[in-house]
């Protein structure tokens, strides 16, 4: 088994999933209409009834929309993550996740892969969304659009492997629905990307507190600082942490002899 | 494809295997094996336990009772080596659909570890072989279930395999796209020295020359030769013998 074997079955993994992304273009769309509204029309609403203090990394006063970019570019990461798992469970129920996992190659490696694939097309959607969003005059310190490259990666990472979890433990689509009401949106709602956390301390202590840990909201952290050129390490730490934990189950949840098989029973 | 890899161990052995899903015996300790060169129907009814016995193959499934060794590896330990010598089409389509032709099987080489000019050649000799090559361009989705089974075989023998595993893979199909099949995969064992497992519950879908397993609720009725299932069951055609082993009837 040699270096290159693994090198070509990544790139056509990746290569696939790319060409995919681009083909369907409802699916592009949609992933950039949804955080369009919530910036165009969510946020234009919003910003009348919320005071925002200045908080880190913010040096001024700032608009509702300014606060909210991170949060959306954390919700496309959020949602392709989502999505990815979504193909994995209709792959493996219409069979053509077999092929992939009767290659010989380790899971691990095939998990990584299809990992990598789905950050690098979530990248490419946040890119195309802050360029629409700079047009709206939402613009960072011109950096700051390099220095988040690193974030969106680990962010990315840490939301798909997320996704390969919970496709390993979903046993139909049919599932999947529940996976949008107590996972995407519990998620998204309970964090920082609409806002911050000292703002959720003034309605509920414990809200403030599941915010807190809440791996979405450091990685949407992570991702605000480094827009503005800074390193938050305890984010960096907790989202990395976390990935590794998700990838970890994702990974045993598909070995043949742990995961999913045996808990439909078999031995 | 002259150079498939033969060898005198089985392709494929079997041995104490057992399987169960929430306490039902879907396997109960099956031995068998298919040497090279060798093509073997399993035939089975609905239910008899032939797809759970290829999860098991391809390692979709593990289980703690039994082994599977393909030609000489453990699929448990020595997963890749053996995995790697394994060729499947399974009973549903596996092609991506909004591909062609030629990507989906660029993906399986991809996969494979293979090189994009020994994967194009390799690409065109199986789909010359199927008369599929002029279709290369084509989305799956617009070819029919005949060409797309086609496809799946071609797939199936890019990285050379020793085995060929088909899970029904004529199901669905009319009868000459079926009988092109069953012929084209009997012309791969004779001239290629391909071995073949081949499950099945149609036996019109079997050669005389075919070596012959007959599955039932999980278990071994008959392993052999056609003709030493009709002498054995005291039948004059499969079907009945298949009738006696699977129903006990007496014809």
């Amino acid at each position: 088994m040699n270096i290159l074997h693994y090198w070509r079955a990544m790139w056509g993994i990746i290569g696939r999933e790319l060409w995919r992304f681009v083909k369907q273009r409802e699916r592009f769309i949609s992933a950039l209409v949804r955080p369009l509204v919530w910036l165009f029309i969510f946020a234009a609403g919003f910003r009348a009834t919320l005071g925002l203090a200045i908080t880190p990394p913010y040096e001024t006063y700032i608009l509702y929309e300014v606060y909210i970019t991170p949060g959306l570019m954390g919700m496309i990461q959020l949602f392709n993550g989502m999505q990815s798992s979504l193909s994995m469970v209709y792959d493996r129920e219409m069979g053509s996740m077999r092929i992939l996992m009767v290659c010989p190659l380790p899971r691990w490696f095939l998990l990584v892969s299809k990992l990598i694939a789905g950050v690098a097309v979530s990248i490419l959607q946040v890119y195309v969304f802050l360029l629409i969003a700079w047009f709206y005059d939402i613009e960072a310190p011109w950096q700051g659009y390099f220095y988040v490259f690193p974030a969106l990666i680990l962010a990315g990472a840490m939301l798909g492997a997320l996704g390969l979890l919970l496709s390993s433990f979903i046993k139909q689509l049919e599932n999947f629905a529940g996976v949008m009401n107590f996972v995407i949106f519990p998620m998204f709602f309970m964090s920082t990307a609409l806002y911050p956390l000292w703002k959720m301390k003034e309605s509920s202590e414990w809200l403030h507190h599941l915010a807190f840990f809440n791996p979405f909201s450091q990685a949407v952290e992570l991702i605000r600082f480094s827009f503005y050129g800074q390193f938050n390490s305890f984010s960096f730490f907790y989202t990395l942490i976390a990935f590794f934990v998700f990838m970890l189950i994702a990974v045993l949840g598909y070995n043949p002899s742990k995961g999913m098989m045996m808990k439909k029973g078999g031995r | 494809m002259n150079n498939i890899r033969i060898e005198s161990r089985p392709s494929l052995q079997i041995e104490d295997l057992s399987f169960s899903y929430k306490g039902k015996k879907a396997l109960d300790n099956l031995n068998f094996s298919v040497n090279p060169k060798e093509c073997t129907i399993l035939l089975g009814p609905n239910g008899a336990g032939k797809s759970t016995l290829f999860s098991l193959i391809t390692r979709l499934y593990d289980s703690h009772l039994g082994k599977v060794n393909l030609c000489g590896f453990d699929v448990k330990v020595q997963t890749r080596q053996a995995l790697s010598r394994l060729g499947v089409v399974f009973q549903q389509t596996t092609l991506d659909l909004d591909l062609t032709v030629m990507q989906n099987l660029r993906y399986h080489t991809a996969l494979h570890g293979m090189s994009r000019q020994q994967s194009n050649l390799r690409i065109q000799e199986e789909l010359e072989r199927l008369s599929m090559y002029d279709r290369r361009s084509e989305k799956v989705r617009q070819l029919n279930g005949g060409h797309k089974r086609r496809v799946e075989i071609a797939r199936a023998l890019l990285h050379k395999p020793a085995l060929l595993l088909l899970d029904e893979p004529t199901v669905g199909l009319d009868v000459p796209s079926r009988q092109s099949i069953v012929k084209h995969v009997h012309q791969l064992v004779n001239e290629h020295g391909l071995s073949v497992l081949w499950a099945t519950h149609l036996i019109d879908e079997i050669y005389p020359n075919d070596q012959l397993i007959v599955l039932h609720k999980g278990q071994i009725k008959f392993q052999g030769s056609i003709e030493g299932v009709l002498k054995n069951t005291n039948t004059l055609t499969i079907n009945d013998a298949f009738r006696v082993l699977t129903q006990g009837v007496a014809v």
